[in-house]
């Protein structure tokens, strides 16, 4: 299983600035190695947010995006307390999610 | 068991009922997506925004200055160039970030959901020097976007 994402969410005047920070590798399938090998495409495809248990956000990424993902943005109508999961899905199926707490 | 065999068709015909109202129970509670929206293989694999944009339904494409995309003028990582896209407009359905000279232009695309604020930060890589796009694409079919010109001083897809 990949290593665990970082999620950090802060409850501020209603709503909560989420901030991720994903473990991938994010191969974008064009770079070479010394061999002159193509390293295969690697790369999270999916990405979804719950807030309280109901989905909130739903992204498609390719593979432009850097590696370790880093992804913010706000929820609205959040508070302390809150619970935030998020759930990514890579083009091999493998899948990671992880929650945390609005503080 | 002749019970079984005597109307073969009209029970067929009764699962098929069945069958069809439960799917309409659960379509209705909102349980199950059939057309559940899949990952658009043809807008990521497409190699030109325009490609990529017509593989995803984008209407005609204007300007506007109610998208907003923030980012360097400079990056010193193409592997590393962090943006922000975001619009404040009404009837947004989808947010998309593209670079266009990358081999695939399509970074990413965000669902807009009345839940969450339309601006997402994250980062990219840049294959050169670049034009990079905010696309807003709206319930009415037009795409808006913003655009800026990132000079990328060390490349990131061969090195």
């Amino acid at each position: 299983m990949a290593d665990p994402m970082r999620i950090r969410a802060q409850a501020g005047g209603g709503k909560a600035t989420v901030r991720i920070l994903m473990a991938h590798e994010m191969e974008s399938g064009q770079r070479k190695d010394e061999a002159g090998h193509i390293a295969p495409a690697w790369f999270i495809q999916e990405v979804s947010v719950t807030h309280n248990g109901k989905p909130v956000l739903s992204a498609d990424w390719g593979p432009g995006v850097s590696k370790n993902p880093y992804l913010q943005f706000v929820l609205k109508d959040a508070q302390a307390g809150d619970t935030v999961g998020v759930q990514w899905r890579d083009n091999r199926g493998e899948t990671r999610s992880d929650q945390a707490t609005v503080a | 068991m002749t019970t079984l065999q005597e109307k073969p068709m009209a029970s067929r015909r009764q699962a098929l009922g069945h069958g069809a109202a439960l799917a309409a129970l659960l379509l209705g509670a909102g349980l199950f997506t059939p057309l559940a929206r899949a990952w658009n293989a043809q807008a990521f694999g497409a190699k030109s925004i325009a490609d990529a944009l017509a593989a995803l339904g984008a209407g005609a494409l204007s300007e506007s200055a109610d998208v907003t995309l923030s980012g360097p003028d400079i990056a010193e990582n193409g592997a590393v160039v962090a943006f922000a896209i975001g619009t404040a407009l009404p009837g947004v359905s989808r947010l998309l970030l593209m670079v266009e000279k990358n081999p695939v232009p399509l970074v990413a695309l965000f669902q807009v959901s009345p839940s969450v604020e339309p601006a997402f930060s994250l980062r990219a890589k840049l294959a050169q020097s670049s034009a990079v796009y905010a696309v807003a694409l709206m319930d009415d079919g037009r795409a808006l976007y913003a655009r800026r010109e990132v000079r990328v001083t060390l490349g990131s897809c061969g090195a």
